[in-house]
């Protein structure tokens, strides 16, 4: 008998404590949107994560599509030739880059990117009483921190998303015209005709909850961390492995949803 | 005034206070000493709210602290931090002016720069310090912003946790004289927590010492040598022959 409840105990543990997890994240989502419509707003700390999310992501964005796109187009190309269906490129590009690969790209690179700084920040800062010290000024850490970062996840990334479809198409555009033969004029109409508005919508939507999974999970292992270097380093672990599954998880959750509407 | 009553906190199973009673009457400074890991910061945090008791009440002038209105009661206290607790990613004077560049004691971005100055002229740092940032700072010129910074708004209430830690005898006898002009310059209510004995005798009105969760002992600074309690005793001779064990 005592064997049965050890079993059901190997397996209650974890998941007891995989939900009381998931409570404190969605207590803390929930903290972080309602703070994010509540004065007072601090516009510099805004500013400064916008250029911190947004503006200094773009080179590793860029890179990323681009490179996936043009791997994409030989793909599609060499793939499509076992049935006769090389001219297919330029639509599959587009709509392989803007639905999935886009956003899904662009979210875990900055999973990698932003979702690591913010945790390492937040939790060092914790660490060294930074966090007290905000509570001391009369500076709530949700309002100073979390809400620019988050907000800044929430507007940029569907920027980014935006401009890594575009750098994705024209990866597969220069390798489809440079290498593969197409009629740059016949690729660019084809590319153009077959994307619908939805299409696009639903990539933006997308880079909006990347944004802000991606975001808020940095916030919230930065400020959960544990004592010294090695809370700071697992902070930052748990924070990026944590958004980079959970960025996989709503997309496939959104997709569901967008394309079956 | 601020009283504790009966005050709790427990981590897991670790019983840190086991019911602190303790007075700071207004415009004095208590000093609060006890070994590492008595519960000296806990205590401190308890009072600002940074730690929320399990059980018994905090009160600044008869008003719980619990219920009061955060803002306005943290505008009331001012905090030099252990390690200083300086942000890192401001320059040193907006980190000293930190509370009067938002919220509801914000200046003009030209007064709060002044006033930033003026009190790193107060803790003895020049006006070239203000445009650096806290990690081009020495440990000792960390603290003194940190004082800077606990002073910038005039609050009547300061705290100082373990304020001289890692500093050379020189430097902790200059924050130490600093420390208690500024408080008696200033007429605050200050509690301040260490095991440096020579700040105690610089800096103390009263004394409390926390030991094994509770007030072991509490008077003037005065009567401490004299105090008859073997705990303070041991503690002052810095002995490890006494009641308290060395090794924890």
């Amino acid at each position: 008998m005592s064997w049965i409840i050890a079993v059901l105990a190997s397996i209650g543990q974890p998941v007891t404590r995989g939900l009381a997890s998931l409570g404190r994240l969605t207590i803390f989502a929930g903290q972080a949107l309602s703070h994010m419509i509540r004065a007072p707003f601090y516009f510099k700390e805004i500013l400064q994560s916008i250029m911190n999310v947004g503006y200094f992501s773009l080179p590793v964005v860029g890179l990323t599509a681009i490179f996936t796109g043009g791997a994409l187009a030989l793909q599609i190309y060499s793939g499509g030739a076992r049935f006769n269906a090389e001219a297919v490129v330029p639509q599959i590009v587009a709509i392989g880059m803007v639905r999935e690969l886009g956003p899904v790209l662009v979210g875990l690179m900055i999973a990698a990117r932003v979702t690591s700084s913010i945790a390492a920040e937040i939790a060092t800062m914790k660490v060294t009483e930074q966090i007290d010290a905000l509570v001391t000024l009369s500076t709530h850490p949700m309002k100073y921190l979390t809400v620019p970062r988050v907000l800044s996840g929430l507007i940029m990334v569907p920027l980014l998303v935006g401009i890594g479809d575009i750098i994705g198409i024209l990866g597969g555009y220069i390798v489809g015209t440079k290498s593969l033969g197409f009629n740059p004029a016949a690729y660019l109409k084809n590319t153009v005709d077959f994307i619908e508005a939805r299409d696009v919508v639903s990539s933006l939507i997308k880079g909006a909850a990347f944004g802000f999974i991606a975001t808020l999970l940095g916030c919230y292992h930065g400020m959960h961390t544990g004592r010294g270097a090695q809370g700071v380093g697992r902070a930052t672990k748990t924070a990026v492995e944590s958004a980079a599954i959970l960025i996989l998880a709503a997309n496939f959750i959104l997709t569901s949803i967008l394309f079956a509407l | 005034m601020i009283e504790l009553a009966d005050v709790h906190k427990a981590f897991g199973s670790n019983k840190v206070l086991r019911g602190v009673n303790l007075t700071i009457p207004k415009g004095t400074s208590l000093v609060v000493i006890g070994g590492s890991g008595t519960g000296k910061s806990i205590c401190l945090k308890s009072i600002l709210g940074l730690v929320t008791p399990d059980s018994g009440t905090i009160t600044l002038d008869g008003e719980d602290v619990t219920k009061a209105d955060r803002d306005s009661f943290l505008a009331r206290f001012g905090m030099l931090f252990q390690g200083g607790a300086l942000f890192d990613s401001l320059p040193v004077w907006q980190n000293v002016a930190f509370r009067l560049l938002r919220g509801s004691l914000k200046r003009p971005k030209d007064e709060a720069r002044a006033i930033a100055i003026e009190k790193l002229r107060r803790v003895g740092l020049k006006s070239e310090v203000a445009d650096l940032f806290p990690a081009e700072l020495s440990g000792g010129m960390q603290k003194r912003v940190g004082l800077a910074r606990a002073i910038a708004a005039e609050p009547e209430i300061i705290f100082f946790d373990e304020p001289t830690t890692g500093l050379d005898p020189i430097m902790s006898g200059v924050i130490n004289e600093l420390i208690r002009e500024i408080v008696v310059e200033m007429g605050a209510t200050a509690m301040t927590i260490t095991h440096d004995m020579t700040s105690v005798r610089a800096i103390a009105d009263n004394v409390a010492m926390l030991h094994d969760g509770v007030i072991q002992w509490t008077g003037p600074v005065a009567q401490m040598d004299n105090s008859g309690d073997p705990y303070l005793d041991q503690f002052i001779r810095g002995s490890a022959d006494g009641p308290i064990e060395s090794v924890r």
